[in-house]
């Protein structure tokens, strides 16, 4: 008898616990409700890479943020929004702490983050078990859409992300350098860090897929600025198209020393979004010339508007967006907000309620959302689970004297999928 | 060396002889099979080695920053990266105004100088201001505390760098008087390498006399000797000091504007992170405190960086080997610390100093 009167209390402390909509009268939720009260702001979080050498992009971020939060006149729902930003560094254990200062802050409701998808695979267990989501803007790493353990995957339910998903931007490297570049022989290099390396394997394995060679994989180090070991390591293998998908400034010393390579004069550089930014070509100087780049085609008249948005505004204190993902950290600051609004309930006494499993309902519904980045659907089979960008809203870029010399911004487009005479 | 079954016998003697023949084996076998493969002309082993004494030779002038300093107060100035980063950051917007008004193509030379005094004088300033503000205070401080000053200090200049210019990476303009190669017997070589060494071997030249053949050198030396006795006979120490961190900051100054040259891009607040760690690692390899062998050390470890990945790696069979460049780097000093903690032609240290 005395068991069963225990088991009974534990079961029932149990219900009260894991369904606390019986507990407060308000929520019905089953992942648990933000509740903001009649005179407090709404929260929303910010885990970028803030620090660092690659500060620049979390800035490029959290000034996209800041536009849109600055667009509704910093008001959601009639209170304020207050941005709380943590600093997830570009890896791993970055994106853990800020995650888990984030998860300890009940009154955030989402989180815009994280800027490197290394940040991010610290970050999502911790978002997710708490119930909460995040959208980030410029993690494009395969693995994090994809729910399949086996094959590296680290999906899990609250992600989401308006950066396109690098299977169709590595895809399409490759797509460009057998199609147009007529290329034989691939050689690419990564720097450890899984955005990187993700890309260069997908594009690898498209153009070993396409008859093409891969005649050198290598890789260097975050912060190398020597890359001649490295260059004359691959002149020696003889490719047609150097494939380096890695970030500012380590592409900007692979380009510039390559052109001083002996055996890779005739070999055509490529690289993609994480070398995607204005700095790019000028840094590099002459030898960016004919540089060939993936990158997020985001154009139109709202773009322009919100480039001088950002003139007027100046978040951060740059005139210029200083990298490439401001117009998706844009998007998904609107969509979290959006969806905010849609699902948060006012009670009586004046009080939001915003289900946590609402909210990533809401999210994951997105459908033909009319953003500055295109048009985007939220999608929630893996490997495309939580991506909410399509992959069309990508294109090649070819880097001319214009970009070097005067800083204009993007470089023409050379190609595109539309031009591809593959069927997908 | 150890006998066996005698009582001098010890465990970490043997481990250490073990250790000594493995490194050496590993590097015999390494090179032999990349050598033997052919994978690599012998115009690349030399267009290697020229890039790694370039590069060598600009860590060196930054290493002889923290020999000096260390020389003097025996203490390991961290912030030392960031005297550096100061100096090149701030003199890449001379570089763009003088590469627009076209005056750094018209007259290189002279372009060039003004930017490494520039460049210099800023370094300087920030050497100064740190010795003055951060460290001097804690002068007869356990000797800990300045080091985690020093920690704090390298920080504080990162970030407040960060506010001055922004956190985008900028590139030094390119020198066309620097473009191009000149052929020697057969192998190409770049000029802006060679300018690069030769510049670097000019400024220690200038140390060298500065420390050896002045009034100002021979204080420093004697302040470095025992500051008490210098103070006796009649030495502003704190004047010495001052002035060595001084000649520290300019040297690591005008080798951001040198290293500007040669490596244009990545110029940012936190450039100078990983050459002020490469720089401190040549400094012990060459022997702490000794002047000549952070020369030696830059050099060596240059080299050692640019050609040992592919030489000895590469022919181990290791995946990724360019990437364990700074992993030869740090071993470096691993095992120097261990075969030969003096350095490379340091003396043996008194209790003192060491």
């Amino acid at each position: 008898m005395k068991r069963l009167c225990v088991f009974l209390m534990l079961l029932s402390l149990l219900i009260a616990f894991s369904v606390p909509s019986l507990a407060d009268g308000h929520c019905m939720d089953e992942l648990g409700c933000v509740e903001v009260g009649p005179d407090d702001p709404v929260v929303i979080g910010a885990m970028l890479s803030v620090s660092g050498a690659t500060s620049f992009y979390g800035e490029d971020s959290l000034g996209g943020i800041e536009l849109a939060i600055n667009g509704r006149d910093g008001m959601l729902l009639g209170r304020e929004i207050t941005l709380v930003v943590e600093d997830s560094l570009c890896t791993a254990e970055g994106g853990q702490a800020a995650a888990q200062r984030v998860a300890a802050d009940e009154t955030i409701v989402g989180v815009i983050g994280t800027t490197c998808s290394g940040a991010a695979q610290g970050a999502m267990p911790i978002i997710s078990e708490a119930g909460m989501v995040m959208i980030s803007s410029s993690n494009t790493s395969p693995s994090l859409t994809n729910d399949d353990r086996d094959a590296g995957g680290t999906y899990l339910p609250g992600y989401f992300r308006t950066a396109h998903n690098d299977l169709f931007q590595g895809a399409m490297g490759a797509q460009f350098a057998v199609e147009v570049l007529k290329a034989g022989a691939v050689a690419t290099i990564h720097d450890g860090d899984p955005y990187t390396e993700g890309l260069a394997v997908v594009m690898a394995n498209t153009f070993a897929g396409l008859n093409g060679e891969v005649v050198f994989q290598g890789a260097v180090s975050k912060g190398d600025t020597d890359m001649s070991a490295i260059l004359t390591e691959i002149a020696a293998s003889g490719p047609d198209v150097v494939y380096l998908p890695v970030f500012v400034p380590e592409s900007e010393f692979l380009v510039s020393q390559a052109a001083n390579t002996p055996g890779l004069e005739n070999a055509i550089m490529m690289t993609a979004d994480g070398s995607f930014s204005a700095g790019f070509a000028q840094n590099t100087g002459q030898p960016a010339v004919g540089v060939v780049m993936t990158g997020p085609h985001v154009a139109g008249e709202a773009y322009d508007e919100f480039l001088m948005m950002w003139a007027d505004e100046q978040p951060g204190g740059t005139e210029a967006p200083p990298s490439g993902f401001h117009a998706h950290a844009y998007d998904a600051a609107n969509i979290l907000m959006d969806a905010v609004e849609a699902v948060a309930e006012e009670m009586d006494d004046g009080t939001l309620v915003i289900g946590r499993q609402a909210l990533r309902d809401a999210i994951a519904a997105v459908e033909n959302y009319d953003g500055l980045t295109g048009s985007l659907t939220c999608q929630e089979e893996s490997p495309f689970a939580g991506d909410c960008a399509t992959g069309t809203a990508l294109a090649v870029f070819e880097i001319t004297e214009a970009q070097v010399n005067e800083g204009a911004w993007p470089p023409p487009i050379v190609w595109d999928l539309s031009m591809s005479m593959m069927d997908e | 060396m150890f006998k066996w079954g005698s009582d001098d016998f010890s465990w970490v003697d043997f481990t250490i002889d073990v250790l000594r023949v493995l490194i050496v084996l590993g590097v015999v076998v390494g090179a032999w099979n990349t050598l033997s493969s052919g994978r690599i002309s012998f115009a690349q082993w030399v267009n290697l080695f020229a890039a790694g004494l370039s590069q060598g030779s600009i860590y060196a002038l930054i290493a002889l920053g923290y020999t000096l300093v260390y020389g003097i107060l025996l203490m390991i100035n961290f912030a030392h990266g960031e005297v550096f980063m100061a100096g090149a950051f701030s003199t890449v917007f001379l570089a763009e105004a003088l590469n627009r008004t076209g005056f750094l193509n018209e007259q290189p030379l002279l372009a060039i100088l003004l930017m490494i005094m520039f460049a210099g004088l800023v370094s300087m300033s920030v050497a100064i201001l740190l010795e003055r503000i951060a460290y001097r205070p804690l002068r007869g401080s356990p000797r800990l505390v300045p080091l985690i000053t020093a920690i704090g200090a390298s920080f504080f200049l990162q970030y407040t760098f960060r506010g001055l210019y922004g956190s985008g990476f900028k590139a030094y303009p390119g020198v066309k008087a620097l473009q191009g190669v000149i052929q020697i017997g057969g192998v190409s070589i770049p000029v802006v390498q060679i300018f690069v060494f030769c510049a670097a071997l000019l400024l220690m030249l200038c140390l060298y006399w500065l420390v050896e053949r002045t009034r100002i050198g021979k204080a420093m030396r004697a302040v470095s000797e025992n500051k008490e006795v210098a103070r006796l006979m009649g030495i502003d120490i704190d004047w010495v000091i001052m002035f060595t961190f001084g000649v520290g900051g300019f040297l690591a100054g005008s080798a951001g504007v040198i290293n500007g040259m040669f490596r244009p891009q990545g110029v940012n607040f936190y450039m100078g992170f990983i050459p002020g760690i490469k720089a401190f690692t040549a400094a012990v390899l060459g022997g702490i405190g000794n002047i000549p062998g952070a020369m030696l050390g830059g050099l060596f470890l240059g080299v050692i960086e640019a050609i040992g990945p592919n030489l000895v790696l590469a022919g181990l069979g290791i995946p990724g080997a360019n990437q364990l460049k700074d992993v030869i780097a740090f071993t470096m000093l691993v095992l120097v610390l261990i075969f030969r903690p003096q350095g490379i032609l340091g003396e043996r240290l008194s209790e003192t100093k060491a």
